[in-house]
């Protein structure tokens, strides 16, 4: 999949008016729009046809199967299950690093940037191969262990543990930029000082004064992640779990309109979930 | 921007405390991905160099000829292909936007269209262009000898994500070309043309190159979209490590899949390894 790309955030473009000659419509800036327009429109519009259309004219009853198709559900609630651990976890592992490194570790500061840029490097699928390796070996080198009982509990289909992990990898750099781009704009230290001086303790100290703060980067980066996860393939396909995006594969092979109207339902849903992202930045400035 | 620890009047014994915390604050963190993420890719390079329990290179030769080559080329070509037009159109786009009216609603679509892959996007073109697509129905294409399913098919699909991703790394580096810099070259006489060529383009080269790398690799790590529209009709290289997870190999050699794994993250690798410094170059402009 395309990796993720955080929605700009409006403090990062300056306006520049000064520069824009709106007296003088250009030819190419309008063909170059026109033509753009084209490319990104036509793919939606004949997606929506291709599942209206029918041969008594029009009909909606591709969407109308969506939601009684087989495993429409529980696919769509384990993505939604997945996604929920996944922010859980990833923001229980990232928070207290990235105030950590802020506060009193500074010199991890660009270890841990490295390891959160790590996953974007690495091709999803090629992780997947590693994963699936352990999986496949490990039982074998750790049968006696109580590993092995761990193992195979990470995998129950019902909800595979394993799936979490490898999400919340690929969610850490996404995560990382959110967060991180929050935290610069506080002063950390003086926050947690005046807080400290004041006779608070830490727990309170994170909850009460630092995350009300971060409200907008924690949003973001869990809409990142809950993205992310809705629309993970690669990983859940090969390690042969059916969280929402295997179920659409699997469902296209009998019903071609239905595929299509759930692509349709999941790229809103995905739409939604990103444009709160950006909602969520617009706040912050 | 980094920021040192507490402050200089802070009291040793407090401050020695903090440390403390917050090294131990990473540790989570840290050990998390050493297990998860650098775990799997240890076997992976340990399993590359095994076959049937003999330490050998042969895995990896494999990956290297026949059909796991065409893949591997395949995927490059292809990204390479996308990387270069979505370049091309992603800034000419950029640029057609940057001072219009229409920025902030073009740049919140490109937001969202960039992360728009996956199996979704190839169902919307299967319907839109694919054998029995909406378009290719009304204008009868099919009579002339279109396929979705080949190389410039996936080209065309995975522009409608790499041209969005372009347009957001090349926005900010277009704010960096100031007007005063364009008025003075106009000032001296020089061309629209002399303009970009010898100040706007030089200017842009590094966030071009960031921008060109980006787009080749995330086309190369997708694996999602190909997998749902072309099956193995184009050669790419995730679809052959798909095939040989899923144990479409000769027995005894299920660890060519990690061996192309390898050979992935090597190209991703020393593409990424270009892309960094430059991103840190180019952000010289966006102040």
């Amino acid at each position: 999949m395309a990796a993720l790309t955080p929605a700009p955030l409006p403090g990062d473009a300056p306006a520049s008016s000064g520069r824009g000659r709106k007296g003088r419509p250009r030819v190419w800036r309008v063909v170059v729009l026109s033509l753009a327009a084209l490319y990104f429109l036509v793919p939606m519009a004949a997606s929506f046809w291709f599942t209206v259309d029918d041969p008594q004219g029009f009909s909606a009853d591709a969407y109308g199967q969506i939601f009684s198709a087989p495993g429409f559900g529980s696919s769509l609630l384990l993505s939604l299950g997945l996604a929920a651990a996944t922010i859980v976890v990833v923001l229980l592992l990232t928070l207290p690093a990235m105030l950590a490194v802020r506060l009193g570790a500074p010199r991890l500061r660009p270890v841990l940037e490295v390891v959160c840029t790590l996953p974007l490097v690495v091709p999803p699928i090629t992780f997947v191969a590693g994963i699936s390796t352990v999986l496949r070996f490990g039982p074998e080198y750790l049968a006696r262990t109580p590993f092995y009982q761990t193992i195979i509990a990470m995998q129950n289909p019902d909800f595979p543990v394993v799936l979490v992990l490898a999400y919340v990898v690929l969610a850490l750099p996404f995560a990382h930029r959110s967060l991180d781009a929050g935290l610069r704009a506080i002063d950390v230290p003086t926050l947690v000082e005046a807080a400290r001086n004041c006779g608070a303790s830490w727990p309170h100290v994170v909850f009460r004064v630092i995350v009300p703060n971060l409200r907008s980067a924690l949003a973001s980066a869990s809409f990142l992640t809950l993205a992310l996860v809705l629309g993970e393939f690669t990983v859940a396909r090969l390690l042969s779990f059916q969280p929402f995006p295997v179920w659409i594969v699997y469902i296209s092979g009998s019903q071609a309109q239905v595929s299509v109207a759930v692509s349709l339902f999941s790229l809103l849903l995905t739409w939604l979930v990103l444009l709160a992202v950006s909602v969520a930045g617009r706040n912050r400035s | 921007m980094s920021r040192p620890a507490g402050t200089a009047s802070a009291p040793a014994p407090g401050r020695s405390r903090r440390r403390s915390r917050g090294w131990i604050a990473t540790v989570p963190l840290l050990a998390f991905v050493a297990i998860v993420f650098g775990a799997p890719l240890v076997v992976l390079l340990g399993g590359t160099f095994v076959r049937q329990g003999q330490i050998t290179g042969e895995n990896l030769a494999e990956s290297l000829q026949g059909a796991y080559l065409t893949a591997l080329i395949g995927s490059v070509k292809l990204s390479a292909t996308v990387a270069g037009l979505g370049t091309v159109i992603g800034t000419f786009l950029a640029q057609a936007i940057v001072a219009s009216r229409l920025r902030e609603a073009v740049l919140t679509a490109s937001g969202v269209l960039a992360n728009f892959g996956g199996v979704p996007l190839a169902f919307a073109w299967i319907a839109t262009l694919g054998n029995s697509g909406v378009v290719t129905r009304v204008l009868g294409l099919g009579e002339h000898g279109w396929s979705l399913y080949n190389f410039w098919g996936l080209t065309l699909v995975y522009l409608y994500f790499s041209v969005p991703l372009m347009v957001l790394v090349i926005t900010p580096a277009l704010d960096g070309l100031r007007p005063q810099w364009r008025e003075a070259a106009l000032n001296n006489g020089a061309s629209a043309w002399q303009f970009w060529r010898y100040v706007g383009v030089p200017v842009l080269t590094p966030s071009l190159l960031g921008g060109v790398v980006l787009l080749f690799g995330s086309a190369f790590a997708a694996y999602a979209t190909a997998a749902a529209m072309v099956g193995t009709t184009v050669p790419l290289v995730t679809l052959q490590i798909a095939n040989a997870l899923t144990g479409n190999v000769l027995i005894g050699h299920e660890n060519v899949a990690l061996a192309l794994s390898l050979d992935m993250i090597v190209v991703a690798g020393l593409v990424m390894a270009v892309y960094l410094p430059l991103q840190r170059r180019s952000a010289r402009w966006l102040r």
